[in-house]
């Protein structure tokens, strides 16, 4: 049955992230625009503020990830809260204790926040129905469903490159049908504005349903480049070749990875984004991925900024 | 009678001019310590880039209130290492948001003093905060907000409004 | 013992008609209807003024759990649940564990029943041996155990050289063969239809072709062999077209489809609520709208509970992960005769899809409100609203999608040869 958001209060607030849809682009520019205070303190000799002293802040990563989970780390520490991480396939979870049964044991450690990556879709909705009101859930990836806050701080990327949204053409390439990136890229996309948004990939690998998101669908690479001014590449997992996807990875790269001559038909200003990891000669080719066009390693630093600021929009409300 | 904001600005400046030497960092409060202080750098003429800070991040507020709806990037870009600071609001009333601010400048170095100037100062503090320099000291009740505006031409004027619940 | 009913509406779907008549009972079957037989003298009068009195419902899928999932639910309570439904006859599924691929299991099941003293449990038999689809199951004397036919419950028969042998033995001796089309590999790995729901959710997808292509093969095998199919939970617009087309040619195949499918869609998932989470799965509008046409036009035979109750622990976990299956038994009813009202469809008509047309697809004697029928019979209340919530359910299985909202009939006292089995 259809209820309110779960993800914001009764006045419209955001209390939890847990996925960009649903969510006006007030609040997506009230994040940006937080996140570019926290990138000037990020430049400072003491990058923290006191804003969440006092708060405890526990990384539930149901699955495994350093570089997400480090991020928030070090975003939460900036924040002056105290960071708790918990890898919870090592503990409670192997020996049999249910999701809600691990999230109500920590909260009753006094937790303030969760940041939640696991890998099923709706892990973070379900953890948001049943925690207590204090508490907010941030969803750090759940299954294919979303990422919010890599979505956030892409679009961030493209705001500080690009200066704005209502002129462009975004393609984002890949694996969609199994991304979570993907997905939280295009309702950030519409969201703001952007006129057209591209999706490259074989079938096999779009949804079924993708252009009712509001995404026009190219198969071709050579096709879906031409003129746009940002190309967000997407990670390939080695497993896609097991399920009858795609038959390997060369031809993959052949046909969909990003080169130098095949990025020459995007703009000549065109940026070249990655959520990371890469795979170097799967999806991009290293001279791309290092390139004078790649904003890769920004987008990492402007990923703790970004966090800062949803960590601290959520936990004031 | 409200006085006029641009005349307390000319006496500000010259309360301040006689201090202000050429190591002086001006930092201001957003907003409207921002616009003092815009005032302030260009009358006296300083040699350091003026600073400007907003103070959401270290309120002392934010379990009640959350995050204010816009905030603003802090940017100093001098070295805050043994300067003599001067740090500019425009209405001096609690003393909190000063607290707040002097916490901030401490966490870009170790300033040699600060010295704090306000547009105006209403009273009522509940902290032990003391201005260095003033344009005026009004008595302003409670239920009122005391705010500085600037028109599309950059003039300054004080307007008196209720306080909304 | 004799039975006197009073001042209740009658609908007889048999007659498609309904009408303010007193109803007599003895000797377990209705002895008279209107007026009262020579010599009656009444044991028991129930007064049902207010309430409409109609054949018990008959259930083509109700899972009691037993044997072996006992945690989730025990033939006692899914008893009670059913007879608090208002059904009288419940046809249960063979994916027990162990399955109900031996005649003593099947005994076994009967007799509990049996002594359960509520609503008659029809067992279907396993197919094929551990439900497998590898060796088939001594069909002939599970028959004689007490089997009314024969089934994979969700179970895939992946080899079609199993299925078309199955169906050839299966008309030796005039069984017939119940099959739920879904194509185990396109279904593989997924949740939810393949539609825009589960675009955005991220829900790995069963594509409509997962229960076409499957329904294509039955209908090319029923074509084959002559076996007599019953199709088992259509979801689809394009299922329902394949249904309707076998029958025009006059195969002999029935279907029935899920009370929850006839009104929910994809869209009920919402934010990820697992009570949505359902074999097959809800799919888009259309595929819905078509399911209902398809009663009314008679595509579709009946409609089912497909009772399934899952423990909240199960529910409470990512959509993904969580079990499949609703509990329904209580709600076949209320949620039939929403759809009645709702395409305009008068009550007795509609209730054939839970009482005569079940019962014939059973081999059932048909149910009537007439002399001589037996007298399982079902008095409720239908201006009556309440609450789908966990106290008012008594299955185990406190999970449907329904939880929350509130539907109008309600089942006040249910009859079962001519004894009352429950009373509200």
């Amino acid at each position: 049955m259809i209820a309110a958001s779960p993800q914001l209060t009764a006045d419209g607030k955001l209390r939890h992230l847990l996925t960009i849809e649903g969510l006006p682009a007030s609040i997506l520019l009230q994040v940006l625009d937080t996140a570019a205070s926290f990138v000037s303190v990020a430049e400072r000799e003491i990058k923290k503020v006191p804003l969440l002293r006092g708060k405890a802040i526990f990384n539930l990563f149901f699955e495994p990830s350093t570089r997400t989970r480090t991020t928030f780390e070090i975003a939460a520490k900036r924040l002056s809260a105290d960071v708790v991480n918990l890898n919870v396939q090592t503990s409670s979870q192997t020996k049999g204790e249910s999701l809600l049964d691990t999230v109500a044991n920590l909260s009753a450690m006094h937790a303030d926040m969760f940041v939640v990556r696991h890998s099923q879709s709706g892990a973070a909705h379900l953890i948001a129905r049943h925690v207590s009101p204090h508490i907010h859930v941030i969803n750090a990836g759940d299954g294919r469903h979303a990422h919010p806050t890599q979505a956030l701080l892409d679009m961030f990327t493209i705001r500080h490159y690009k200066t704005g949204f209502n002129h462009l053409r975004v393609a984002i390439v890949g694996d969609i049908l199994h991304s979570r990136v993907a997905r939280s890229e295009i309702h950030a996309l519409t969201t703001l504005g952007v006129p057209e948004v591209r999706v490259i990939a074989p079938r096999t690998l779009l949804p079924s349903q993708v252009r009712s998101m509001g995404v026009q669908v190219y198969n071709r690479l050579e096709e879906g480049l031409r003129d746009v001014d940002v190309v967000m590449m997407l990670r390939l997992q080695s497993e896609r070749m097991n399920g009858a996807l795609l038959p390997s990875a060369e031809e993959f790269f052949k046909y969909y990875g990003l080169t130098p001559e095949k990025l020459a038909l995007a703009k000549p200003d065109a940026i070249v984004m990655h959520p990371g990891p890469m795979n170097r000669g799967i999806e991009i080719d290293s001279s791309v991925a290092d390139g004078r066009q790649s904003v890769i390693l920004p987008q990492v630093t402007f990923g703790i900024a970004v966090r800062m600021a949803v960590m601290s929009i959520v936990a004031g409300n | 009678m409200l006085p006029d904001a641009e005349a307390l600005m000319l006496a500000l400046i010259e309360r301040i001019r006689p201090q202000a030497g050429p190591d002086t960092g001006l930092v201001g409060i957003h907003t409207g310590g921002v616009w003092v202080a815009q005032r302030l750098h260009a009358a006296l003429g300083l040699k350091l880039p003026l600073g400007t800070i907003d103070i959401a991040f270290y309120r002392d507020d934010y379990k009640k209130k959350g995050l204010a709806a816009s905030v603003r990037p802090s940017d100093i870009r001098f070295s805050v290492d043994n300067t003599p600071i001067i740090l500019v609001d425009d209405v001096l009333y609690t003393g909190r948001t000063i607290r707040a601010a002097m916490n901030e400048i401490f966490d870009y170095g170790r300033p040699s003093s600060i010295r704090l100037a306000a547009l105006v100062d209403r009273g009522g503090r509940q902290l032990p905060i003391c201005p260095d320099y003033v344009g005026a000291t009004l008595q302003v009740p409670a239920t009122q907000t005391l705010e500085l505006q600037r028109d599309a031409a950059g003039r300054l004027s004080l307007h008196l409004l209720e306080r909304r619940a | 013992m004799k039975i006197l009913i009073r001042n209740g509406t009658l609908i007889d779907p048999a007659a498609g008609a309904e009408s303010k008549q007193d109803l007599y009972i003895a000797d377990g079957r209705i002895a008279a209807v209107g007026r009262a037989p020579a010599d009656f003298r009444a044991d028991r009068m129930i007064d049902a003024s207010g309430l409409a009195v109609s054949p018990g419902l008959v259930d083509l899928a109700a899972r009691l759990r037993e044997p072996g999932f006992e945690y989730k639910a025990t033939l006692e309570s899914e008893m009670a649940a059913a007879l608090a439904g208002g059904v009288t006859s419940l046809v249960c599924l063979p994916d027990t564990d162990p399955p109900l691929d031996e005649p003593g299991l099947v005994e076994m099941l009967k007799f509990r029943a049996r002594s359960s003293r509520g609503a008659r449990v029809y067992p279907l038999g396993a197919l094929t041996q551990g439900l497998k689809g590898e060796r088939l199951t001594e069909m002939a004397e599970l028959r004689d155990a007490g089997c009314i036919g024969y089934s994979q419950g969700d179970a895939p028969i992946s080899d079609n050289q199993v299925m078309l042998r199955a169906l050839q033995y299966a008309t030796s001796f005039g069984f017939g063969v119940w099959l739920r089309p879904q194509d185990a590999g396109l279904a593989r790995g997924g949740v939810a239809h393949d539609g825009e729901v589960a675009t955005r959710l991220g829900l790995p997808p069963i594509p409509v072709c997962a229960e076409t292509v499957a329904l294509s093969t039955m209908l090319l095998l029923v074509r084959e062999t002559g076996a007599r199919v019953h199709l088992c939970r259509l979801s689809s617009a394009q299922g329902v077209e394949l249904v309707r087309a076998a029958k025009r040619e006059g195969l002999p195949v029935t279907c029935d489809v899920a009370a929850t499918h006839v009104h929910l869609t994809e869209m009920d998932i919402g934010y990820f609520d697992s009570q949505c989470h359902l074999i097959p799965p809800l799919r888009s509008m259309r595929d819905r709208d078509a399911l209902r046409q398809g009663l009314r036009d008679g595509a579709i035979d009946a409609i089912c509970s497909d009772h399934t109750p899952v423990d909240d622990d199960a529910k409470q976990l990512p959509f993904g992960e969580s079990e499949p299956g609703a509990t329904g038994l209580e709600l076949l009813l209320p949620l039939t005769l929403k759809w009645a009202e709702e395409a305009g469809v008068p009550r007795a008509v509609a209730l054939r899809a839970v009482t005569i047309e079940p019962a014939r697809i059973a081999g059932l004697p048909a149910p009537a409100l007439a002399p001589g029928a037996d007298a399982d019979l079902c008095l409720f209340d239908p201006d009556c609203w309440w609450k789908i919530e966990p106290a008012a359910l008594r299955s185990q299985g406190k999970n449907t999608p329904f939880l929350g909202l509130e539907l109008k009939a309600r089942v006040r006292c249910t009859l079962v040869a001519g004894q009352v089995v429950f009373e509200a």
